[in-house]
This record gives C-alpha cells, sequence and structure tokens, in this order.
C-alpha cells in the first residue's frame, strides 16, 4: 500500500487522533495487514507516539501486524467438531507446521486459526484451507492434506 | 475547598474534598501498601495491593484505597483479617512471576505470602504500568509500551523512539517495583535490533 492511498484514508478521518481505531481498520481493510511502514506513517500524520499506536494495533484481535500466510488454514472448533476430536487435530497441525492457532509461519507459508462452528457439522472434524473444506477422520490424514498445500 | 470528616482505623480523619483515601490515609500516617501508583501518574488500579474495606449503607464492601475519593462520614478498613488475605494472595500471584522482586519481597514478609506458593512464571514483570505511564504521561514519549493483550501482554521499548530518547533518560528504570532487570534487558534488546549494521549481518 503506497503512502498516498494511506494518506487519503487517514484524511478521510480527518486526522483525528480519537479515530485511531476506525482509521486503522479502513487501512487494514484495502492492505490486508498493518506494517510497519503504515504504523509510522499513521503516527506521523496523527501526532499520536508510535509506541501508542503499535499499542493499540498489538491489543485487538482485529489487527494484523503479521501478513497473512499463502495459505490459511482454518480449523474447526465448534461443538460439533470438538466433540470429535477438533482439538487433536488442530493440535497436530499447529505440530507439524510449527505454529501456534493465530500465528503465521517465518516463510508464510501458513497461517493458523481456530475458528468457532463453519458450519459443515456432518463432515468434523473439519480443516478449511483457502475456502476449502476438508473432513478429517484420522488423525494420519491430516499429514496428506497439508502436505498437498506445502 | 471542603472539609470531610471520616474514619480510617478507628481514627477519626478530616480530609479535604476531592482527595482519595489513600492521600487521607497517607496524611495521618496510616501505611496502605501500594505498587502501582505514583503521585505524578493518573489512577491505575492494577495491583489491587491498596484494597481496603469501606462500608457504606451498612454494607462492606471492597475498593481500591488510591481510586476512591473520601466522602462525609465513610468508614474505611485497612487491616481487616480479609484484607490481610486478599493482600497475601496478590502477592503471591504477583511474586509468581517476579520471584527477586526487592519490593514484593519485603511485603510478603510483612503480609506472610509465601513465594512458593505459584508455579514460576518468570517473566519479571507484574504489569504495573509504571515505567509505561510515565514514558507516557510524564515523557510523553511512550518509547516503552505494552504490547498484545491478555496473558501475552507485555512490556516492550520501540526501537525507533528508544535508540534516540533512552539512553539518556531510564527515569522509569527506577520506578519498576521488579527491578530495572527487565527494561534493561528489553531496552538492550531493542537497541540492538534498530542498529542497521548488526540487523543485516
Amino acid at each position: 500500500m503506497d503512502e498516498a492511498k494511506i494518506d487519503q484514508v487517514i484524511d478521510k478521518h480527518h486526522s483525528k487522533a480519537g479515530s485511531l481505531i476506525q482509521l486503522l481498520l479502513d487501512i487494514q481493510e484495502e492492505s490486508g495487514w498493518l506494517s510497519k511502514e503504515i504504523l509510522e506513517r499513521v503516527s506521523e500524520k496523527l501526532q499520536v507516539p508510535l509506541g501508542l499506536v503499535q499499542q493499540t494495533a498489538t491489543f485487538y484481535k482485529a489487527f494484523r501486524v503479521v501478513p497473512k500466510g499463502q495459505h490459511v488454514i482454518n480449523v474447526c472448533n465448534g461443538t460439533a467438531c470438538h466433540s470429535r476430536g477438533a482439538q487433536h487435530v488442530l493440535d497436530k497441525i499447529g505440530d507439524l507446521i510449527g505454529i501456534k492457532p493465530g500465528e503465521t509461519n517465518v516463510n508464510h507459508s501458513f497461517s493458523l486459526e481456530s475458528r468457532n462452528c463453519l458450519g459443515h457439522c456432518a463432515l468434523g472434524p473439519v480443516v478449511e484451507i483457502d475456502g476449502k473444506a476438508h473432513s478429517i477422520i484420522t488423525l494420519d490424514e491430516v499429514n496428506d492434506v497439508i502436505k498437498k498445500y506445502e | 475547598m471542603g472539609v470531610v470528616n471520616l474514619t480510617i482505623d478507628d481514627l477519626e480523619v478530616k480530609a479535604e474534598e476531592g482527595m482519595t483515601v489513600l492521600e487521607a490515609a497517607q496524611s495521618v500516617g496510616i501505611d496502605i501498601p501500594t505498587l502501582c501508583h505514583h503521585d505524578k501518574l493518573q489512577t491505575y488500579t492494577a495491583c489491587r495491593i491498596c484494597m481496603v474495606e469501606v462500608e457504606a449503607r451498612g454494607r462492606i464492601k471492597l475498593d481500591t484505597a488510591c481510586s476512591s475519593p473520601v466522602r462525609e462520614n465513610m468508614v474505611v478498613k485497612t487491616r481487616t483479617e480479609r484484607i490481610m488475605r486478599i493482600r497475601k494472595t496478590l502477592l503471591e500471584l504477583m511474586l509468581a512471576h517476579a520471584p527477586d522482586s526487592r519490593d514484593l519481597q519485603d511485603y510478603a514478609n510483612e503480609y506472610g505470602a509465601d513465594r512458593k506458593r505459584f508455579e514460576k512464571m518468570s517473566s519479571f514483570c507484574i504489569h504495573c504500568g509504571l515505567c509505561v505511564r510515565y514514558c507516557a504521561e510524564v515523557k510523553k514519549k511512550s518509547a516503552v509500551v505494552f504490547v498484545g493483550s491478555g496473558v501475552s501482554r507485555e512490556i516492550s521499548f520501540v526501537p525507533e523512539v528508544a535508540s534516540k530518547e533512552c539512553w539518556n533518560c531510564k527515569e522509569c528504570f527506577e520506578l519498576c517495583p521488579t527491578e530495572a532487570l527487565q527494561a534493561a534487558y528489553v531496552l538492550s534488546g531493542a537497541l540492538i535490533t534498530s542498529l542497521p549494521t548488526l540487523a543485516e549481518v
């Protein structure tokens, strides 16, 4: 996201420090995540110390200060999937990629998220990768499914 | 300024309107422990160690002395059995994070807190926010801030700001109730990563 575009969003909020959260949300809508350059620009334009902008951006779960991975893995942990062992699936995937839910791995190939009901309860436990739902019946299947995306 | 009459630990106290219970107690030499309180900073009520019993409308209610304003005919008790028990547990929880803190150990001796009661999770930080608030409110730099939320919240220096401001200031170090160890550690880490030559190697 270039500087002009960031400035455009900031101007829309009249460069008000009180609009920080709404403004960051709007920028993230466009850019997908909040890079350090974005936070620095916002801090400069709003006259809010960079530290406070960072504090806000890291406090709320809605903000991402790390870009999403190439593949986004959503593990359903809704009631149906949970009772069919979704937690074990989540742990297994986490071990395999080496990250915890909510994190992205170092080479940005995978992001892992624990979600509540994804709406495919009959298939549970369900793992959704890049929008495609996979039904995981045995833990061994986890390896096969993840491998397809590596 | 009107005068407010209240009772603290069976002692009649005359306080000024707008004072807090903590200030009123200190004015007559009654000691209430504090960790996150600082005269120059806004009230924060993070550590809860200044908890006192306040009698209001026939009921006894718990409140933090640093935040509750004095009221006419208020009855405050600062050292009941219940208060001592609360402070003891709070200290034990904080000691799990900063077992070697001098301030915490002094209070622990006073309140009989067992520093081994809870499993250690040494982060050195008890989230009193003194450094963060001092930097934001007094120095207006926000070079040290909280990052993250919930259990993963921790203090962090902003390298870009810290490398310019902190070396000549360091006023937050002595505020830290768990000693400056953590602050110094995080600061040096932040300074090193902000050096481009080292980061690029």
